[in-house]
């Protein structure tokens, strides 16, 4: 009975999306207020019936009913709970529901955060979002119905694949969709805005903390996978350059362009045109996202089922979302007005490299992910694209798009004197050189690309001090407040930057350093055996077996001294799963702020002695910790008073184009 | 006109050099019998896939480097391997390893791939075997060939 609730509820909710897409953008056209103001009960209301669908099919995870075939190939009745509950998003149909469910909430939150909107513009907005709405929805009742029975009902469930068993399996898929699916706003505001020919400063105010927000998201979401596949896979890699990583990757690279290419649209009514033809592009990219990890095209953890009709279906919504949006772009963006002038020298043409830089990033990883799909399915061979490109294309690309960060915060809008410049940041520059040619040396060796990863971190970092310090001043100059007001009277927008700029460095180091210092050794040993990495004693001190809720595992009991002083004891363990017969590692880690200690066990060999893999790998945590930070100026940023100050402008007409309620009067 | 010129010449640079370092980075794949007929190029690296052959795996003495056969059920390649093998990797199943050919014959490999899951097999591994088990058929089928038959 519940299943069949959930399965009804989504097909009201495709209802209430049907006229959610039309009614309200009829409305906004023909100035018909109260068609347009369908718009805002009908976006709530289809969250409603979301939520219902999406509590059921939790529901059928967590009471075990495995009646229902998606239940029953992923869950397993020994699971515990709250795996359990994360497999609602674990199977195919489930992230899809996940999906659609993210998007309501996304939608519910701009038809709530709009009052101070013009309604037209709010219609236009929701209508173009309830329009992906029914493609999803679309493609979940025909293709993928997470509710569908299993007749007769099984009697106990195939369990969820052991890699996904996991707490960062819980968190990190929602992150991850909230990012992806944040970015239709973006997408619909410029939509919205092309359709209304209402492309200003004002726009771009609105879109700008939405956009922000779904990039924090994103981050957030990208950082936890990459943590999860550092200590799931039993790797100690962060990245791999996967298809699927790199599905991620490219709406984020787009998205970040799209942050900072914003930024010159509200400040100077420059860059529209590009800004939302990024719009446009990273949500189709995040389209592609889904359509390249959800079609089977590419074959991994994420890869549930390989149902052509599932990949034909994305790939059409695909292709109609892009080519509408493009179409409609063509169409209507030569009508818009190019923004102020600016010189050779200025923080315009600061970002506007940072934008060419970050957008040739993202064609580069897309060229070295879809490649290798175009050649296999015209049957032109099977190649592999592996990390040596990806790494040779960053590099030259993000150093300086790294070092213009520095410069950028300082450059003044439409003109600024080089020579200026240069002597404002000399010190910082200073500071950098010689961090990058001593500190290498402190760590006992020395490298071009370690001595260029230093440089770009210290640079940002320090460049990043000197520019509150000089803000500061200037407050100080005209106000004299004391040094703590005036720190408190910079805008939370400027705090946000410095923040996400500073996580930039933090990331670096840690990206630097561990590439240049850690230590991995696989090695052979048996109970007593001990064996030094990265200045750091590992005994193995004995192996037991345990029980867990549904696997058998062998821990091992290691531990770690430095100098004779107990650093830390480790259980890495090797599961077994015994409903999907599939064995896993499961890595133990001992981190630290400058240095993670991590060891997994590989195979058993004859005598009771293991292949262990043990690794020493310095300021790892810098890398997610940099990412954390980046989210965080992002949101910092959001909350800033000018977001909520430009809804209250709002209220007086302040497009030129007519104005629905004056019709309507 | 200035900003214009250096754009261009910055995409262009940076297209050059993504497409130099793609040119270089490519890693084809080749099936065992491909290798075995010579097709697959000597001191560059490339991926082979297959199953790995029933008890062919061997463990050195230092209990970290393994010697096993991978198969495409008509030809066969050893492959020597210095390190852990994923979890999934398993006589008879699917394997993809990526690395160098040796003179001898012997594929040196630098990583082995496996699964994410118990039922899904490498599409490289899946489809060589494919490639030459329709091979095997084929000939079979010439041996039978009615105007064969005396």
């Amino acid at each position: 009975m519940i299943p069949e609730l959930g399965h009804f509820a989504l097909i009201v909710a495709l209802c209430i999306a049907g006229v959610q897409a039309v009614l309200p953008l009829i409305g906004a056209q023909r100035g018909d207020a109260t068609w347009m103001a369908l718009a805002r009960p009908a976006a709530q209301g289809q969250l409603v019936f979301v939520v219902i669908a999406f509590a059921c099919l939790a529901w059928s995870f967590v009471a075990n009913d495995f009646s229902v075939l998606n239940v029953a190939s992923n869950s397993n009745s020994l699971l515990p709970l709250r795996y359990r509950f994360a497999a609602t998003w674990g199977s195919h149909e489930g992230s899809l529901l996940l999906w659609v469910l993210m998007l309501n909430l996304w939608m519910t939150a701009v038809s709530v955060f709009s009052r101070r909107l013009p309604s037209e513009m709010v219609a236009r907005i929701l209508s173009v979002m309830a329009m992906i709405s029914i493609g999803f929805l679309l493609f979940l009742l025909f293709t993928s119905n997470p509710f569908e029975r299993l007749l007769p009902a099984a009697a106990d469930g195939r369990d969820l694949n052991p890699l996904l068993q996991d707490p960062g399996m819980v968190i990190h898929p929602p992150m991850l969709y909230m990012g992806y699916v944040g970015f239709s706003v973006a997408f619909a505001f410029a939509i919205a805005a092309l359709i209304g020919g209402q492309l200003d400063a004002t726009w771009a105010r609105w879109s700008r903390p939405w956009t922000t927000m779904a990039w924090a998201f994103l981050t957030v979401g990208i950082a936890m996978g990459s943590g999860w596949a550092y200590y799931v896979l039993g790797w100690g890699g962060w990245w791999f350059w996967d298809p699927v990583e790199n599905a991620s990757f490219m709406p984020w690279l787009v998205g970040t362009a799209l942050v900072h290419s914003l930024a010159v649209s509200e400040k100077r009514g420059g860059f529209k045109i590009w800004t939302v033809l990024l719009a446009i592009i990273a949500f189709s990219l995040s389209l592609l996202g889904t359509f390249l990890v959800r079609s089977g095209v590419l074959t991994s953890v994420h890869a549930f089922a390989t149902d052509p009709k599932r990949g034909i279906f994305i790939l059409a919504f695909l292709a109609l979302v892009i080519g509408a949006a493009l179409a409609l772009f063509a169409w209507r963006a030569p009508k818009v007005g190019l923004g102020g002038a600016f010189a050779l020298i200025s923080r315009e043409s600061a970002l506007l490299v940072n934008n060419v830089l970050l957008f040739v990033a993202a064609a580069a990883v897309l060229l070295g992910t879809l490649y290798p799909l175009f050649l296999d399915a015209l049957g032109l061979g099977k190649i592999s694209v592996g990390p040596p490109y990806f790494e040779s294309v960053f590099v030259p690309l993000m150093a300086p798009a790294v070092f213009l960060m520095g410069i950028a915060p300082f450059a003044r809008w439409k003109q600024d004197q080089p020579l200026d410049l240069a002597r404002r940041l000399k010190w910082a520059l200073a500071v950098a050189i010689a961090s990058a040619l001593l500190l290498p040396f402190t760590l006992g060796l020395w490298t071009p690309l370690l001595a260029l990863g230093i440089l770009l971190a210290v640079w940002v970092a320090v460049a990043g001090v000197v520019n509150v310090r000089e803000r500061v001043l200037q407050l100080r100059a005209s106000t004299s407040v004391p040094v703590s007001t005036a720190l408190r009277r910079l805008p939370r927008g400027y705090w946000g930057m410095l923040v996400a700029h500073f996580g930039v460095a933090v990331f670096i180091v840690g990206v630097t350093l561990v590439r240049g210092y850690e230590v991995e050794k696989d090695v052979r040993m048996g109970p007593g055996d001990t064996v030094a990495v990265g200045g750091y004693q590992f005994r193995l001190d004995g192996l037991k077996r345990i029980q867990g809720p549904n696997y058998d595992a062998t821990r091992g009991v290691i531990s770690v001294t430095r100098d004779e002083r107990p650093v830390a004891t480790l259980h890495p363990e090797k599961r077994f799963f015994t409903v999907q017969q599939m064995p896993m590692t499961e890595a133990a880690i001992d981190t630290g702020l400058t240095r993670d200690l991590y060891v997994s066990l590989g195979e058993p060999l004859q005598d009771g002695a293991w292949v262990v893999r043990v690794y020493y790998k310095p300021f790892v945590t810098w890398i997610w910790g940099g990412a954390f930070l980046m989210a965080l100026g992002g949101i910092i940023a959001v909350t800033d008073r000018r977001y909520r100050l430009a809804r209250r402008d709002a209220i007086a007409p302040t497009t030129n184009a007519p104005t629905a309620v004056a019709q309507v009067a | 006109m200035v900003l214009i010129a250096v754009s261009l010449l910055a995409l262009g640079g940076a297209a050059g050099l993504i497409l130099n370092a793609f040119q270089s980075n490519l890693v084809f794949f080749f099936s065992p019998s491909q290798v075995a007929a010579r097709e697959a190029p000597q001191g560059r690296s490339f991926r082979i896939g297959g199953l790995v052959q029933p008890g062919s795996l061997q463990r050195q003495g230092d209990g970290v480097s393994v010697r096993f056969v991978v198969t495409d059920t008509a030809h066969d390649i050893p492959v020597v391997y210095a390190g852990i093998l994923p979890d999934l990797f398993k006589e008879g199943k699917g394997v993809v390893a990526q690395g160098q050919l040796g003179s001898d014959g012997v594929f040196h490999a630098n990583e082995v791939l496996a699964k994410h899951d118990a039922n899904y097999m490498p599409p490289e591994a899946a489809d060589a075997v494919e490639k030459a088990k329709r091979a095997a058929a084929m000939s079979q089928k010439t041996l039978i060939d009615p105007r064969n038959k005396p």
